[in-house]
């Protein structure tokens, strides 16, 4: 692969910690973030578990520095970004060309929810702040404008697979010489709006997810979001601390069978997949560690399941779905889990499937279900995949 | 890049009615005009297909057969708002239901991006498929997209649109905002007086592009550049000056300017400053009195401007000065909402 | 079932077809009426909305929704008895 894209730092926010030191706290304890709902307000409280970030719009208001009326999507956005770009420490940043790729599914739905609700009955009512930001951009404007990014600025939105496409747009610009510093990821705030979407699709497990595990039940939404810095090689060359990783690899691949549902092969995956080694020059052996999507529906994993055993035969790595931490995040999972991938490679560390029971019998591999700290882990792959067949694998490879 | 073919769905008909008789309408509001779209989609399909995707999968494969392209290398879209009426109803059912007996269509639809999604479904196309959704760069950010995808030879033809559709929701709510004028008598009357607020619009328009000419290609894409927030008209005009000098040219050497103006006196200041300065003496063209402001709505503009390289003539409908000279090289200028300003360069092949 | 024919065609928005066209024992999946696994959800909804039967599960519906028939045998057994 021709210029090399580094990893000069990251930053996440979910239901199992504020900031990376709580989420690898959380990892390595096994502490789940799923609970019974405290801050979203929904009639399927006592009977859907979330996975929460465990603070109030106030709160998160205070510690992203922004107005608590403002979407939680933005919020929890401007958290992890911040500690992206703190993480990455570049010294000369407002001299770069800079980027903010940021990706999510809901935009300013929670507070737009609560707008219809005054709207349904009378259309000239409901206050118009509630929905001055719900486009899925006006949340990236937000954080671009408190981060002091301006070269560059967009949103992606792909359902599930939408952050993991923000890191790797980001990339490429970055290797067409466009820009020298992109922070990419995604957000995503809890609502009402994809809880109940979910549920109509009868998809939502009524207690904690249970990833390829053979009597899976379907997934538990989250919320969160996830950044890495993207940085050129030479912007790498000048830092302080050696950056962690590169981005060696990444695909897109549509899957082209249905509106929400996986072929039963897995056509999209598999090809995201392969299409990741192919770029990244890598076999599927050397792969260290496969970030799964995991997903907890019966059609995701077999799906999954399915690709990675046509690709895998032989030699299957380590893996686990982080999900069963975090649940999923929509628009922001691919960010966060991009994050996990490339502190797996700094801090050696494979994160466990939690609630694996009974392995999958149509499937030849079992997912790891123990932490394992210590492990020589040089090549982490994370897939992404959403509605619509939008399918992403991105590869992550030491330094 | 070569535009190997291009197709819309817009408040107008086709570009060649819109040289004799474009389409007129009364009020603050214009919606497309929609083809017979059971000649363009499998009925299977079309069922549960709202107004947006019907337009986007239209447009897409209208602009396929154009270009004879069976399987484009890529599929990537933009829009800002997404799709709208079934955000609406699911929001509506799921408030006046309390949340209960709802029903998947409307949220599996929700999703922004269904349009491109259908697309790769109707086509069985497994390649690239991606969704922008920036307010006013969400067209831009996905024809980067796709021409940086045909510069790594990642793909050799990218289709590539903008759409966003106006629903009685959005354009109740926009008004409440202010967006729109109040007591227009037509959307021919767009750029009279000097009132606040423009027109509402909503639209679809594709287009295959490859880095290989066809033979057969519309025009050129020479580039495509964004600038988000700029300071003050300065900074504006130092964007535009050295977009061009970075392709190789000045002012003098475009023939016509396709500029944004909506007839909203708060944004339409920045285009009549640069009439005086930057675009002085140069042809040039308006658009948004046919197909209404919306935020992919550069999208009709490049739409416009392809076609006139393409056929040579300029609409008297469009033109605001003109030298009457067969345009070679066209530059669009559009900015939205203040905010978001992108320029567009485009020649004949 | 006349009247199920209807609901099905209005919940399913099929608006080219009309009840008689809907034979009572043609499968209304894949080759029949060529209904997929989200018409199946929107049928789930259509026995609550209708009838005030809840299934249990999206599986459960494959065997439910074979055909108008067994949709109406379903209906039939499993109607709260006060209407």
């Amino acid at each position: 692969m021709s210029t090399p894209v580094f990893i000069a730092g990251a930053g996440v926010i979910s239901a199992i910690g504020n900031n990376i030191a709580e989420n690898l706290a959380a990892l390595e304890n096994g502490a789940a973030g799923m609970g019974e709902m405290q801050y979203l307000h929904s009639v399927h409280r006592h009977k859907l578990p979330v996975a929460e970030v465990k603070m109030s719009n106030a709160e998160l208001a205070e510690l992203a520095g922004m107005p608590a009326h403002i979407s939680r999507t933005a919020l929890l956005s401007a958290i992890a970004a911040k500690e992206a770009l703190q993480h990455a420490a570049i010294e000369n940043f407002s001299k770069l060309r800079t980027g903010f790729i940021s990706a999510n599914t809901v935009g300013g739905m929670d507070k737009t929810e609560d707008f219809f609700v005054d709207f349904s009955g009378d259309p000239g009512k409901g206050r118009l702040r509630n929905i001055i930001h719900h486009e899925c951009g006006a949340a990236t404007e937000l954080v671009a404008d408190i981060l002091g990014v301006k070269n560059y600025i967009s949103t992606i939105s792909t359902a599930c697979s939408s952050s993991a496409n923000a890191i790797f747009f980001g990339a490429r610009l970055i290797r067409q010489n466009m820009l020298d510093v992109v922070i990419a990821g995604g957000t995503d705030a809890l609502t009402k709006f994809t809880l109940n979407g979910f549920n109509t699709l009868m998809i939502v497990d009524h207690h904690y997810c249970q990833p390829f595990d053979e009597n899976r039940r379907g997934l538990n939404l989250g919320e969160g979001a996830g950044y890495t810095v993207l940085v050129s090689e030479q912007v790498a060359a000048s830092l302080k601390n050696d950056p962690v990783c590169v981005l060696s690899g990444y695909c897109n691949a549509n899957d082209a069978y249905h509106q929400t549902a996986s072929s039963p092969d897995g056509t999209g995956s598999y090809l995201a997949m392969k299409g990741a080694l192919q770029q990244s020059g890598l076999q599927s052996g050397q792969i260290d560690y496969i970030n799964l999507h995991g997903t907890g529906t019966q059609n995701n994993d077999i799906a999954e399941g399915t690709a990675i055993k046509m690709l895998f035969e032989g030699h299957y790595p380590p893996m686990s779905s982080t999900k069963s931490f975090t649940g999923h995040t929509l628009g922001a999972s691919g960010g966060i889990e991009a994050v996990f991938s490339t502190l797996a490679i700094q801090h050696g560390l494979i994160y466990p499937n939690l609630r694996l029971e009974t392995p999958m019998k149509a499937l030849p591999f079992i997912p790891e279900t123990h932490f394992k700290k210590g492990a020589a882990i040089r090549h982490v792959l994370s897939n992404s995949f959403g509605f619509g067949g939008n399918c992403s694998s991105l590869i992550f490879s030491k330094a | 890049m070569f535009i190997q073919a291009t197709a819309g769905i817009s408040p107008q008909p086709s570009f060649s009615a819109l040289l004799t008789e474009p389409a007129v309408y009364a009020g603050n509001r214009l919606n497309c005009i929609e083809p017979d779209y059971g000649q363009i989609i499998d009925p299977k399909m079309i069922r549960r297909m709202s107004r947006i995707i019907k337009m986007g999968v239209a447009a897409a494969m209208d602009c396929l057969k154009t270009s004879a392209t069976e399987m484009p290398g890529a599929i990537i879209t933009g829009t800002a708002y997404g799709c709208l009426a079934d955000t609406e109803v699911f929001l509506s059912k799921m408030v006046e239901n309390r949340e209960e007996l709802l029903t998947p269509t409307a949220f599996i639809q929700s999703t922004h991006n269904t349009v491109g999604a259908q697309i790769a479904l109707l086509l069985k196309c497994h390649n690239y498929n991606n969704t922008f959704v920036h307010r006013g760069f969400s067209f831009e950010s996905a024809l980067l997209d796709a021409i940086t995808l045909l510069q790594e030879q990642h793909a050799l033809t990218v289709l590539v649109g903008g759409i966003d559709e106006l629903t009685d929701t959005s354009f109740r709510l926009l008004s409440r905002f202010g967006l729109y004028k109040k007591d227009i008598s037509s959307n021919r009357a767009l750029y009279d007086g000097a009132a606040k607020g423009t027109i509402a619009g909503e639209g679809a328009a594709f287009f295959l592009l490859s880095a290989e000419p066809s033979g057969k290609d519309y025009a050129q894409l020479n580039g495509l550049y964004t600038f988000y927030k700029p300071g003050d008209i300065a900074e504006i005009e130092k964007n535009i000056q050295s977009f061009l000098s970075a392709h190789g040219i000045g002012v003098n050497d475009v023939d016509l300017v396709i500029t944004g103006q909506n007839g909203n006196v708060n944004e339409d200041g920045i285009y009549k400053q640069l009439a005086q300065t930057t675009f002085k003496g140069k042809a040039c063209a308006r658009f948004k009195h046919l197909c209404g402001e919306y935020p992919t709505a550069a999208s009709f503009a490049l739409w416009l401007a392809a076609n006139i390289i393409k056929t040579g003539v300029v609409p008297s409908c469009t033109s605001v000065s003109s030298d009457n000279k067969r345009p070679g090289r066209i530059l669009i200028y559009n900015h939205y909402q203040n905010t978001h300003h992108a320029l567009y360069l485009l020649s004949v092949c | 079932m006349a009247d199920l024919k209807q609901q099905i065609i209005a919940q399913l928005n099929l608006k080219d077809l009309k009840p008689e066209d809907i034979g009572d024992d043609q499968p209304l999946f894949v080759e029949g009426l060529g209904l997929d696994s989200i018409d199946a959800l929107e049928l789930i909804v259509l026995l609550q909305q209708e009838y005030k039967i809840k299934l249990a599960s999206a599986e459960e519906g494959q065997h439910v929704f074979r055909s108008v028939r067994t949709m109406a045998q379903y209906i039939t057994e499993h109607q709260p008895k006060t209407v």
